[in-house]
Parts: C-alpha cells; sequence; structure tokens
C-alpha cells in the first residue's frame, strides 16, 4: 500500500469502545495495519467527484410496508426467555446498570 | 448420492426408491466422509429418518406429496429451524436453540424436502473461504488440501461431496456464487426481494439473499420456484409474480444479446478466461449474439461493498449483547457484560468488520466513506442499468482463481476480499447472478463462469445457464 496509513492506533482503540470490544495491545497493531489497508484501498472511491448521484441505501424504492392492524400470533414468550442466558418474572434478567448512589 | 433433486424426487414418487433410503444413503455417506471435509455443524439423523419415514407412509397411503418430496437437504447454519441449534459458526451463538423457523426452510419442508442438518460458514457469513468459522474449516471434496469457497463452504461441500443434491445458501458479496465456482456446483443468487430473509440471520440487509447449490440448472430453478415469492415477514420482500424459472431452462438463447464485461474478466487466471470465452462460443453457437464491452465502474465495486457491508453488520451484530441469547460473559455490571461478551464471542474477522463499520458510519467520517460508498452503489447500478439497454445478460468470471489453499489469504484480509471482485456488483444493485461449472484447471480444479441478468430478469439466468450445462456435458 502506498499510501499512508489514514488509520491510528488511537483511532482504532475508539472505534473499538464505540463497538463495544476490548482489543489487546498485539491486536490493536494488527487491526491498526488490516483496517488500514482497506481503508486505503477505499480511496478509489473517496476520491471520486461522485455529485448529483443519490446515496442509494437499497437496491430499490421501498415505501414503508405496514400490515394491517390487527392482533396476529407472535413467538411464544416462554420459548423466547427459555433461550435467554438468564431470565426471570417473564423478563430477560442482567446485572446491575446504575452505578452506585455518590 | 449422484442423482438430481428433481430425478430423485421422481423415483421416490414413483416408488422405485423410498425416502427412507435416499435419507440414509445420505447419512451414511455424511458418517463415511464428514470427518474429514466438516460441510455439517448439526446433523439431525433421528428427525431426518423420522421426517423420511413420514413422507414414505403419506406415499404409501397414496396421498399427494410436494414436489420435493423425499429429498435430503441441507441448510446453511444462519438459517433458523425451531429447536435446532443455530450458530451462525461463531462461539457467540453457540448453544442457541432458535424459537422460529426460517421462512424458505418452512417451504422445503413442506415440499416434502428432509432436512439433514445445518452446514458450516465463515462466522456471520463474513469470508470467503470458512476458514473464518469458529468450529473450524470445511474442505473442498475435489481437492480437501484447498478451501471450499466461502462463506457458504458448508454447503457447497454438502452437494459437492454428494452427501444431498441441494443446499441452501446466502449470498451477501458472492457467498453462493464463489463456494459454487470453487466445488463445481451450480450456484444462483436471486434478484434482491425475490426469496424471503424471514429467518436468515442478518448480516447486511440490504445485501443479503439465500439461495440454492445444486447440480443441475434446472434443480436450481425448481428449488428456488419452491422457496420464493412473496412473505409478508419480510418487508422487503417483492409482492408481485416472478417470471417462471423452471420454464425458462428449455427456452434456450436464440436472440439474446449477451454482453462479454471485460471488467468481469480481466485480472482472472489465463485458463478462466479461456474458459469464459469458451462459453460465450457456446452462447453464439445457440443463437445469441455476443457483444464485447467495459464497465469500468464494477471494478469500485470492493470498495464501495467493503464500507457498506461493514456499516450494515455493524448495526446488525450491535443485538448480541449477552442479554437475550447466546453467549454471557458475567461482569457486575451490564456495560462491562457487553463489552466481555462480545470480546470474547466474536472471532478477528468479525472484529475487523464491526470496527470497520463503526468507523465508517462515525462522525466525521461518516459523509467521506459511508455516504460516498453509498453514490458509488448507485453509480454502479446505473452504469449496470445503461449496459443493459444495449444487451440482455452480462457474462463473466465467477471468480479470479479456482479454489486457493488452506493459510494463503488469512494473514491479508484485503486479498481475501479481493477474491469477491466480480461477484459484489450484483449485491450492490439487488440484480440476479448465477454461477455455472464449465470445465477445470489443468490440476482439475472446477472453474465457474457468471452469468449477470437485470433485477426480476432471473429468467434469463436459467435460459442461458441451461444452454451452458448442456454443452459441458455434451
Amino acid at each position: 500500500m502506498t499510501n499512508p496509513n489514514p488509520l491510528t492506533e488511537a483511532d482504532v482503540i475508539k472505534v473499538a469502545s464505540l463497538a463495544r470490544l476490548e482489543l489487546r495491545p498485539d491486536e490493536v497493531a494488527t487491526f491498526t495495519e488490516q483496517l488500514g489497508s482497506v481503508l486505503g484501498h477505499a480511496q478509489d472511491i473517496a476520491a471520486l467527484n461522485l455529485e448529483g448521484l443519490s446515496p442509494m441505501a437499497h437496491p430499490f424504492d421501498l415505501e414503508n410496508v405496514l400490515r394491517e392492524d390487527v392482533v396476529t400470533p407472535s413467538l411464544d414468550r416462554d420459548a423466547v426467555l427459555a433461550a435467554a442466558p438468564d431470565a426471570a418474572e417473564h423478563r430477560f434478567r442482567v446485572g446491575r446498570i446504575l452505578g452506585e448512589a455518590p | 448420492m449422484t442423482t438430481s433433486a428433481i430425478s430423485l424426487a421422481q423415483a421416490i414418487a414413483a416408488r422405485t426408491t423410498t425416502a427412507a433410503a435416499a435419507t440414509d444413503a445420505a447419512l451414511s455417506a455424511i458418517t463415511e466422509r464428514d470427518g474429514e471435509l466438516h460441510a455439517f455443524l448439526h446433523v439431525d439423523a433421528d428427525a431426518a429418518r423420522q421426517a423420511a419415514s413420514a413422507i414414505d407412509a403419506r406415499l404409501a397411503a397414496g396421498e399427494t406429496v410436494g414436489p420435493l418430496a423425499g429429498v435430503p437437504v441441507a441448510i446453511k447454519d444462519n438459517l433458523v429451524m425451531t429447536g435446532v441449534p443455530t450458530t451462525c459458526g461463531s462461539k457467540i451463538l453457540e448453544g442457541w436453540r432458535p424459537p422460529y423457523t426460517a421462512t424458505v426452510v418452512e417451504r422445503l419442508i413442506d415440499a416434502g424436502a428432509i432436512p439433514i442438518g445445518k452446514t458450516n460458514l465463515d462466522e456471520f457469513a463474513m469470508g470467503s473461504s470458512t476458514e473464518n468459522s469458529a468450529f473450524g474449516p470445511s474442505r473442498n471434496p475435489i481437492d480437501p488440501t484447498k478451501v471450499p469457497g466461502g462463506s457458504s463452504g458448508g454447503s457447497a461441500v454438502a452437494v459437492a461431496a454428494g452427501y444431498v443434491p441441494v443446499s441452501l445458501g446466502s449470498d451477501t458479496g458472492g457467498s453462493i456464487r464463489q463456494p459454487a465456482a470453487f466445488c463445481g456446483l451450480v450456484g444462483y443468487k436471486p434478484t434482491y426481494g425475490h426469496i424471503s430473509r424471514y429467518g436468515l440471520v442478518a448480516f447486511s440487509s440490504s445485501l443479503d439473499q439465500v439461495g440454492p447449490f445444486t447440480t443441475t440448472v434446472a434443480d436450481a430453478a425448481l428449488v428456488s420456484e419452491i422457496i420464493g415469492g412473496h412473505d409478508h415477514r419480510d418487508s422487503t420482500s417483492i409482492d408481485a409474480p416472478a417470471p417462471g424459472l423452471l420454464e425458462a431452462c428449455g427456452r434456450g438463447v436464440a436472440g439474446l444479446r449477451v454482453g462479454l464485461c471485460s471488467d468481469l474478466l480481466d485480472g482472472a487466471d489465463a485458463v478462466i478466461v479461456d474458459r469464459v470465452r469458451a462459453a460465450a462460443a457456446a452462447l453464439e453457437a445457440a443463437g445469441a449474439t455476443i457483444v464485447d464491452l467495459a464497465i469500468p465502474e464494477l471494478r469500485l465495486g470492493l470498495s464501495a461493498y467493503y464500507l457498506l457491508a461493514p456499516a450494515e453488520a455493524s448495526s446488525n451484530l450491535a443485538r448480541y449483547d449477552g442479554v437475550r441469547f447466546g453467549l454471557r460473559e458475567e461482569r457486575d455490571d451490564v456495560a462491562a457484560m457487553n463489552v466481555a461478551t462480545r470480546t470474547a464471542g466474536f472471532g478477528p474477522e468479525v472484529k475487523r468488520r464491526i470496527m470497520l463499520g463503526t468507523y465508517a458510519l462515525s462522525a466525521g467520517y461518516y459523509d467521506a466513506y459511508y455516504g460516498q460508498a453509498q453514490k458509488t452503489r448507485r453509480l454502479i447500478t446505473n452504469a449496470l442499468d445503461a449496459a443493459y439497454q444495449g444487451v440482455d445478460l452480462l457474462l463473466g468470471a465467477t471468480t479470479p482463481t479456482t479454489a486457493f489453499g488452506f493459510g494463503d489469504k488469512v494473514a491479508d484480509p484485503l486479498s481475501m476480499y479481493l477474491s469477491d471482485l466480480f461477484t459484489i456488483p450484483s449485491n450492490l444493485a439487488g440484480h440476479p447472478a448465477m454461477s455455472v461449472p464449465f470445465g477445470t484447471d489443468s490440476a482439475g480444479l472446477p472453474i465457474g463462469v457468471q452469468l449477470l441478468a437485470p433485477g426480476r430478469r432471473d429468467d434469463l439466468l436459467f435460459a442461458a445457464g441451461a444452454v451452458l450445462e448442456s454443452e459441458v456435458s455434451a
């Protein structure tokens, strides 16, 4: 890759934290190089003049697809909760969300 | 099992063989060879035998059965079946038993097919070799020192090894067509919205489509007609009749204009270029007109894809947080649990793509990367639409090389991504495409040629694919 790496190790650490991932120091170095190489390849489109083209999010133009507002069967609650790591009182159970009061 | 799905179903319906015998043959082939090839992550022998017996009982009672009655099928392990383990090739879903069934699987079962098991894949369908599976790679049955391709590698192996005549895969950037080419099979990615995604674990929702692996073009047509069509549970499903595919298989190509596209060919190995030119000659001999053309915009697809697909993946995979399903790494508070679970549960390629996508969507880089990739997607789609003003179909290579060796591309993700160069444009545009086996290289490794058609003209692929197939078997 002739382009300088558009990515720094600090960028990778920040992105990992945004993505709720923790990286070991050796992973930071590897990912910085690998992600930088992909972003380096992407410079071919970063440099294009694409003014006047509308961004394309989807293969065809879809309006919101709505169904009739009537009650229909859905997944069984107990079956769904049975697949969860932890459940109690018909709910997903997790650990503490808020810290101690100051 | 060398017979096609159509002839096996006919033999079972005519009671010259039984569903039980076909299922036993599949199961014993798996016992014999899958320790080495590793197509399957999960085989449900008891359920398969029970389903087969039920089909045989219905036939004995003179009942009408579906068009795939008694035909064993394999399902990529990112399609859910109630109560059957679904891992997506990831530790983060190990042990999960989904509470619902994908529409495509439901429709196969309604047609009488016998699901044998769930097949190996690159983790969350991210990869081109199955080397990214958390449970070890699959091996190419033609040469077990080579990869089968990916991400739907296990599904390709299950058919190429002769276990089953049909399997389902999913194709986000080539994940059906590339392994089909590497394993010598027919692989078809339909028009986006033609086949339901309900029950397909999401990777990149605007690109993902389900499709079949088969040994014949007609089998791919039959299976796709069975699993295709509108599904109200997938809001991106097209609510309009699709052109008939089986009927198209006998239509021929007389009068069709086929574009031989240099941008789907240049950079491929010489032996592959030769086979694509031979395919063009075969179509010409059958009455098509060959037009040489270039669509240089297609070259930009790789960069656009490797920003758009990771961006969508970073959003879709945010759901693996240790709360509702799969792995949980317990910690004192929820935020720490989320991080620990994702860090332990995802493999390196999934982490790479999540980070790439998160970066492309983050403040300050959104316009330069994600926005620019979305505009490039429009540019490529417009270029394809313009090309289809002059031709009915495009022809090119499916892959730049034949099957590569284990470890060849693992250390350099970009080199792995380059194997998707020719397959990506159809996903970006939402257009249908098919890989058809058309000869081998000097080492005997299969070569696939790729047919591309405009959106909702999937029938043209089957018309041309059947002509190429008859040329190879002639």
